[in-house]
């Protein structure tokens, strides 16, 4: 096999390959041609997108929230600018080791580490997660120096929520917190995803809440150049964030404050109409609690203190919890009486003390009876009887007919969350509540109890007092609203929100003063004589006991749940008597007969609305008797 | 000053004359096209650049001024240190990241495989030389067997790209020396149908827990990135994918120099060594890449014509190795970057940032320049 050649044959044979490896060059660069072709010519308008993909990130800029003030500007809800200290996760490294070392600068409490792996458990990016909030200056400084050493620990500076007027008003204000899963999903049903991305806050109750559409604002956007590490680098384009809308309110911070006050250390509700408008001037839930407490994610101890305490301070009572009404109730239906025609003012009946009904006896207050009793002295005396008899010949149809117009049984509407109903009972109401046919009948003796307030029904604080509003501003049932103007924060324009009336009763003057004048009487020389008796204002108002039957029978304890077993004590009550600018509801629980507890907190209520007196602490009594020794 | 004894000019061309001025000439449009890169890619770097760029330059130097001769009777002694060496890796290298490359000598470590890029075409090229006038069948045995065994050294390191440069080096001799097509084009048929075969199953074949025979699995995972990179876009895919999408945001004219945000922010991976090319392409577009591609073939053709011309058949054959050596390490590494070969570590010839890969090219200019000098100096 083996050739000898000749070195020129050698030579021409090297040649022949060279031209056949250029050729293979050229093919192999040609097709290198053709893929740089296919890349930046064919392909480019892709390729350029997805560099600018890369480069460009679109940064949320969060707006600042809205504000919360009074009636008469006073800020119940802020926001403010402090520094937090910041962990981002992806860039710390082992995050105990880091909060360890961080611990050595600044003091990191156990509260702090255990809010931070919440936060980091709940949080839905991979953002900084915040380990201390609210750093003082110095904090600030001794951090800064040792930077260095926390790669991805940043300090920021943040706002923050304030609530300047802390526990008071709580209910009302409500509070905002971190945005949670549900919350995410809410945020999606709403088709708000793209505003909220950024957010790290929302309202979670009260106004917070409800207005969380105008206080949020519309978040801005920054266009950043990025890095490979997904750090910014470079702003490119920004677009302002609109901030939220301020809320003014209906309510008077300083009434408020009178009123939860009053109430001292014991539970219960109060709700403050103007009988005009349906403007709440005050809605009073005690105990109150500091949504301070929340802004930041609310310590585990914190929240068993609020969530275990037997005077459950988070519950809204005002709007929330539903009472008998008791004999506050009877004006109501003295008014139906009149209005349906099954009764006349002038028209009397013999009261015995008691009301006979299927061969059981319904007693009065008082025995052997109040003598010859007609509507006004119904009402200023608080007969049973005359109830009782009213509320059979009205039949429970009758009385459902009439008072659910006024709104009792059916939430007003008001513009903060967590209203409950009530019970408005109906035969209807009956089948509707109860499983078994033999619970499901409704008994005529039924009617009898409902006709004083007792029984079945039920109603809140704020049903209450709308339902008084209306009838003594002549008929129209309004939707009660804490918010009086929003603010658009960009042009200052306020909003007027507009009285809005649900429905006209079409009472009958006559009928309805003749009510007045017996809830007038009520004050002057009736159950609320004590409290009203030496007021400079005329006042109607009822007084009202409602039983907390639930606890019937209970065995007597002595100490704290002897007192749990106590009546709930009413007051409805509006002023002046003439031409009303307040009507309100006040719930004592446990409170023991209406005019012993619930009718005073009304009359220091009255006497700052009306009349702007403080009650100079400890007693109205005390500055009456300065007042006398001069 | 002419009468005067001391002649600058003279000297200056007597350092200049082992220079070949076309060569010098492609090769100083290529460094200053690299300089030019390293500016917007890695301005930090340009120092270590131009030591290496001066050290490069004095090894070419050196190289063109032994002649040709001189240098084959050196091929033995260097391709059995060579062996030697690696050997030497094998049982007391020094790891780094998950290969065995390096041996420590006194102060320094060197890394054997390199030095095989030029021993190995300059002992194929010797043996040649030897068996001039009567190469046989069995000549390309032995040969085969010679280049077998460094490669096999290198490919158990493991360093796929270097082991892949010394075969082609050492395969551009013994192609060039006269192999038969009836060997080549089986060969070719078989690689083609591989490669092929790999492309149309990948999917099956990259299955985890699939063992490719021979292959490491980092070696599998290269191949199976580049046969679809979005399989691992954060990971091994993340360097084609970017260098891509650098390439192909370029457009025909590119972004302008210092102005390539794929490079600038960071996104593109190793942007002054292997992926150098992607920088251009993204910066100076089409327009930058095709210049690339001509100035390759301008040296790529005069490499051709100085072994063509060449006055021995071991110079011939030598020339012809390294000028395909020049073109492998272009098309390798442009194809890697651009995505149609797989990611392995070869650089962008002259352009890439690398003092050792540098000096190892330069080399191999100096060589062409002192066959293209034995030409002259040994009228035929």
């Amino acid at each position: 096999m083996t050739e000898f050649r000749t070195p020129d044959q050698e030579s021409w044979r090297f040649r022949r390959r060279v031209v056949v490896a250029g050729l293979f060059v050229l093919v192999c660069f040609g097709l290198l041609a053709a893929r740089f072709y296919y890349l930046q010519v064919v392909r480019h308008d892709y390729f350029h997108t997805r560099a600018e993909d890369n480069r460009i990130a679109l940064l949320p800029v969060v707006p600042n929230r809205g504000t919360i003030a009074d009636r008469n500007g006073v800020v119940l809800a802020r926001n403010y600018a402090a520094y937090t200290l910041e962990i981002t996760p992806s860039r710390a490294g082992n995050l105990d080791e880091t909060i360890d070392r961080l611990a050595e600068v600044l003091t990191i409490e156990q509260r702090d580490r255990r809010r931070f792996r919440k936060i980091l458990e709940e949080s839905r990016n991979f953002e900084s997660v915040p380990i201390r909030t609210r750093l003082s200056d110095d904090e600030v400084a001794r951090f800064i120096s040792q930077r260095y050493r926390f790669p991805g620990v940043e300090v920021q500076a943040r706002l923050f929520r304030d609530y300047p007027q802390g526990a008071t008003a709580s209910h009302v204000v409500g509070y905002i917190g971190r945005i949670n899963d549900r919350d995410v999903e809410r945020i999606e049903e709403r088709g708000e995803t793209a505003n909220y991305r950024g957010s790290e806050y929302i309202g979670k109750s009260g106004l917070e809440q409800s207005y969380e559409a105008e206080l949020h604002g519309t978040t801005g956007v920054e266009q950043v150049e990025v890095n490979a590490g997904g750090r910014a680098v470079r702003r490119l384009s920004r677009t302002s964030p609109m901030a939220g809308n301020d809320l003014e309110l209906t309510l008077d911070i300083e009434l408020q404050k009178v009123a939860e006050a009053a109430f001292g250390n014991r539970r219960g509700a109060m709700v403050a109409i103007e009988p005009a408008t349906g403007g709440v001037l005050a809605l009073v839930s005690t105990p109150t609690f500091d949504p301070n407490l929340f802004v930041d994610g609310i310590s585990t101890q914190d929240w068993k203190a609020l969530n275990d305490s037997p005077d459950h301070p988070l519950l809204n009572r005002a709007i929330f919890s539903a009472y008998p009404p008791g004999s506050t109730f009877k004006p109501f239906m003295a008014l139906a009486g009149l209005t349906t025609g099954k009764r006349t003012p002038g028209q009397a009946i013999a009261d015995p003390g008691f009301f006979a009904f299927g061969g059981h006896r319904f007693m009065d207050d008082k025995v052997g009876g109040h003598g010859m009793v007609d509507l006004h002295k119904s009402i200023v005396v608080s007969c049973n009887t005359y109830y009782y008899q009213l509320a059979n010949d009205l039949g429970i149809e009758g009385i459902a007919r009439f008072m659910s117009p006024l709104g009792f049984g059916s939430r007003t509407g008001i513009d903060i969350p967590g209203e409950a109903e009530g019970v408005l009972p109906s035969p209807d109401w009956k089948k509707r509540r109860f499983r078994r046919p033999e619970q499901q009948r409704w008994f005529g003796g039924e009617t009898i109890s409902v006709g004083i307030g007792q029984g079945y029904n039920a109603y809140t604080p704020l049903q209450m007092a709308n339902a008084l509003a209306a009838v003594v501003n002549g008929g129209n049932v309004y939707r009660p609203h804490l918010v009086r103007h929003v603010v658009d924060n960009r042009s200052s324009a306020k909003r007027v929100v507009e009285p809005e009336p649900v429905r006209q009763l079409g009472l009958k003057p006559e009928h309805v003063a003749a009510v007045r004048t017996a809830m007038v009487d009520v004050t002057k020389a009736g159950t609320g004589a004590r409290a009203f008796g030496n007021a400079p204002y005329s006042v109607g108002g009822k007084t009202g006991t409602a039983q907390v039957f639930s606890l019937k029978g209970a065995k007597y304890v002595e100490g704290r749940v002897s007192e749990r077993l106590r009546d709930h004590s009413w007051f409805i009550a509006y002023a002046p008597a003439d031409e009303p600018k307040i009507a309100l509801a006040v719930l004592v629980e446990n409170g023991g007969f209406g005019a012993q507890s619930a009718a005073p907190i009304a009359r220091l209520v009255m006497d700052y609305y009306l009349l702007g007196k403080r009650p100079n602490q400890p007693a109205v009594e005390d500055v009456d008797a300065a007042e006398s020794d001069e | 000053m002419t009468e005067s004894r001391f002649h600058p000019l003279g000297l200056l061309r007597a350092f200049l004359r082992p220079i070949d001025p076309q060569l010098m000439l492609i090769l100083g449009a290529l460094l200053g096209y690299a300089y030019f890169l390293m500016i917007s890619a890695s301005p930090d770097r340009l120092e270590a650049q131009t030591i290496n760029t001066v050290v490069a330059l004095a090894a070419m130097w050196a190289a063109a001024q032994i002649s040709s001769q001189r240098m084959l009777s050196l091929a033995l002694p260097l391709y059995i240190v060579g062996v030697v060496l690696l050997v030497a890796v094998e049982l007391f290298g020094e790891v780094s990241k998950g290969a065995q490359r390096w041996l420590h000598v006194g102060v320094t470590r060197i890394q054997p495989s390199e030095l095989m890029k030029i021993a190995m075409p300059l002992m194929l090229a010797w043996y040649f030389q030897q068996r001039e006038g009567q190469i046989a069948f069995r000549d390309f045995i032995v040969a085969g067997l010679l280049l077998v065994v460094p490669v096999g050294l290198i490919l158990i390191q493991p360093d796929l790209g270097t082991s892949l440069l010394v075969t082609a080096a050492g395969f551009y001799v013994i192609f060039f020396a006269g192999l038969s097509w009836k060997l080549i084009v089986p060969v070719a048929l078989v690689g083609i149908i591989g490669i092929g075969s790999i492309v149309a199953f990948g999917d099956t074949l990259c299955q985890p827990g699939v063992d490719w025979y021979g292959l490491r699995e980092y070696q599998k995972h290269r191949v199976c990135t580049l046969l679809d990179p979005t399989q691992d876009p954060l990971g091994k895919g993340f360097h084609i994918i970017q260098s891509t999408i650098a390439i192909g945001s370029g457009g025909v004219l590119g972004k302008g120099w210092m102005a390539g945000t794929q490079t600038h922010l960071a996104f593109l991976p190793e942007r002054h060594t292997d992926f150098i090319f992607a920088v251009l392409a993204e910066e100076l577009g089409l327009a930058g890449a095709i210049v690339l591609l001509i100035i390759y073939v301008l040296l790529l053709a005069r490499g051709f014509q100085i072994s063509i011309n060449a006055p021995t058949l071991a110079s011939k054959l030598l020339g012809g190795a390294i000028t395909m050596i020049f073109f492998t390490y272009a098309f390798v590494n442009m194809g890697m970057v651009s995505g149609i070969l797989p990611v392995v570590g070869v650089p962008l010839p002259f352009v890439s940032y690398g003092g050792t890969a540098l000096v190892t090219l330069c080399l191999g200019v100096g060589i062409l320049m002192s066959i293209q000098r034995s030409r002259l100096s040994s009228p035929k």
